[in-house]
């Protein structure tokens, strides 16, 4: 059975073409060595993420600190592994909390249209039309920052590209003539839903949630890096990235390598997202 | 096309409404009500005197009351006192701050589309070369790169290692004192940094956008037509393709405007600049209420007339718009 799906996905049109697609294969790559990297975070660090040393404060990338000490004599290599673990679940559930908002909002305006369509699609142009940062921000600060407040906060206001793309989605898939047909058939609304719609959704919702994963890593390092995101001491790309500011005259390791980390993940994100897209929708085959 | 401005700016009350009555709800999720809060700082404060201090802020008043006279309030655009120590109004805080912030936006996207433009044409012209291909990595990266941390770089770069730029504020400490000259350029040099760094990200979208758009136009009809009649191709490019692949690109430019001022929170707390982002984050910082909520307002409304007045560029470069009515959707 385990053999039977392996070679059908091998053998799938999707994986014949995202394989062909070098750019979005390497972000794959890096997508799932990031990944592991998270996960195994304790066995790769060279030195506990916490530990201070007073007589190694600010060194500079040398043999036995790879990538430099921060302000307190901790090793910049073992808090960015560590911080990892933030970014992608940071990354992975205020996505989700993104992707489930979205989904319904775009679910229930393209199921009942009309006057309900018309008022959640006017209340997603409101909240579009507050910059998000000043959202968050504002939510941040009544709400106290915490790993938690974060996560609930970057999706409660990420959520609103998703719900146009499947409403848009559902009322065109509405028209099909496989959905036609089984309402023709006489199947129940709720069938034709889950069934036959939301399976045919989940393409773009999952091309789009990708390309969210990355705006999410973005958004948490940029909180983190005004002091408004992930508190110290626990580690966090973009909280490394503000003492990196404080010392920027004496310290550029401090700024480059969280920095070059949170480029190289979101770009990977993107890359496999877009890649993504190019596989699984057949409309955009030439 | 006065009746299609009007129209538009009609269509856009329930937003402004919708944008007030939003930010109330999140005013009234935050846990602590100033009773609570000032409360802090009197700790000895009896139950009597806390009830006194929610009768003399209406929270004993039903929450409609409440919002009708919070709303009331605001469109008087009385945002009431900062918490922080200084005690002055909110909104003349802000105001001092706004033309620095809406003047660096502006400068950002003049520079943005003064080279994002002839970019996009560019790569458009010459779909698939290296030059193309190029400036598709390009545009990924510049995706991808946080603005904050692009900031850092180009501080280390050319303010510390090489000392050519000023890293902070927008005047040296002994400005009063520089002859005339020496200030234009004293003013300009702590200019450079930010506005570049600031219109990095939307070079790479409004660049990818104008290729896009001309790469449509010119499969169109009236190309194929220009073409057909001998004009040579620098014309039909130019004098046809630009000038309507330009359209969608005028539109997106209103909608940026809550990306930029954004935007603007990194760029101002990086650079030390005064104006509307930093207090943002000063304000975020000392949860200074008032100044926070007329900050989101003042933000959300800012970008409501970028988008008005997108729409009515796009009235005016398109007349088809007008005409119809309706407008975009």
């Amino acid at each position: 059975m385990r053999e039977a799906l392996w070679v059908r996905f091998r053998t799938s049109i999707f994986w014949r073409q995202f394989r062909r697609n070098e750019l979005a294969m390497a972000g794959g790559a890096v997508v799932l060595a990031l990944a592991l990297a998270a996960i195994f975070a304790p066995g790769l660090s060279p030195y506990d993420p916490g530990a201070i040393d007073m007589k190694q404060v600010l060194a500079a990338p040398s043999g036995s600190h790879p990538l430099g000490t921060d302000q307190l004599g901790r090793d910049v290599l073992s808090r960015m592994l560590y911080g990892a673990r933030i970014s992608m679940a940071v990354g992975f559930i205020s996505v989700g909390i993104a992707v489930l908002i979205g989904t319904i909002i775009g679910t229930i305006a393209a199921f009942y249209g009309g006057k309900v369509d018309e008022l959640l699609m006017r209340f997603v142009d409101l909240m579009l039309n507050f910059p998000r940062l000043f959202l968050l921000l504002t939510l941040i600060a009544f709400l106290r920052p915490s790993i938690w407040v974060i996560m609930a906060v970057i999706g409660f206001t990420g959520w609103m590209g998703l719900s146009r793309l499947v409403r848009s989605e559902i009322l065109s898939l509405r028209e099909r003539e496989f959905v036609q047909s089984a309402r023709a058939l006489g199947a129940p609304d709720r069938r034709i839903m889950f069934r036959h719609i939301l399976p045919n959704a989940m393409v773009p919702i999952l091309v789009s949630a990708t390309l969210g994963v990355a705006g999410a890593i973005l958004a948490e390092s940029g909180l983190s890096f005004l002091g408004l995101g992930v508190q110290p001491p626990t580690p966090s790309w973009g909280n490394i990235l503000n003492v990196g500011r404080s010392n920027i005259e004496i310290a550029w390791w401090l700024s480059i390598f969280p920095g070059l980390a949170i480029l190289i993940t979101v770009l990977a994100y993107n890359l496999l997202g877009e890649g993504l897209r190019d596989a699984l929708d057949p409309r955009l085959r030439q | 096309m006065s009746v299609y401005f009007i129209r538009r700016l009609l269509i856009s009350i329930p937003l402004l409404f919708g944008i007030l009555l939003l930010s109330f709800v999140m005013l009234k999720l935050a846990p602590g009500e100033p009773s609570v809060v000032q409360q802090d700082l009197q700790t000895r404060a009896t139950g009597a005197q806390r009830e006194t201090l929610r009768q003399l802020y209406g929270l004993d008043k039903p929450i409609y009351v409440q919002f009708g006279r919070w709303l009331w309030r605001v469109v008087r655009l009385d945002f009431g006192r900062s918490y922080s120590p200084d005690g002055r109004l909110a909104l003349d805080k802000i105001k001092e701050r706004i033309p620095i912030t809406l003047g660096l936006n502006l400068l950002e996207l003049v520079v943005t589309l003064g080279i994002a433009i002839p970019l996009g044409i560019l790569s458009a012209t010459r779909q698939y070369s290296v030059f193309d291909k190029a400036m598709t990595l390009f545009v990924f990266i510049g995706f991808a790169t946080p603005d904050f941390w692009l900031a850092l770089l180009c501080m280390i770069a050319f303010g510390v290692q090489l000392g050519w730029l000023p890293i902070s504020g927008l005047r040296s400490l002994n400005y009063e004192y520089l002859p005339f000259w020496t200030q234009v350029w004293d003013f300009c040099s702590h200019l450079i940094l930010p506005v570049a760094v600031a219109s990095f990200g939307g070079l790479a979208y409004l660049s990818r956008l104008m290729r896009g758009s001309l790469l449509e136009v010119v499969r169109q009809d009236f190309i194929r037509t220009a073409r057909a009649k001998g004009l040579p191709e620098h014309d039909v490019i130019y004098r046809h393709g630009v000038r309507n692949a330009v359209i969608p690109v005028v539109t997106l430019l209103g909608m940026m405007l809550p990306g930029l001022l954004g935007g603007s929170v990194f760029i101002e707390t990086v650079f030390a600049i005064p104006g509307m982002g930093q207090l943002f984050v000063q304000s975020a910082f000392s949860r200074d209420e008032p100044v926070l909520m007329a900050l989101v307002i003042i933000g959300a409304g800012l970008s409501l007339l970028g988008n008005i007045l997108a729409d009515v560029s796009y009235g005016i470069v398109d007349p088809r718009i007008r005409v119809s009515g309706s407008g975009r959707s």
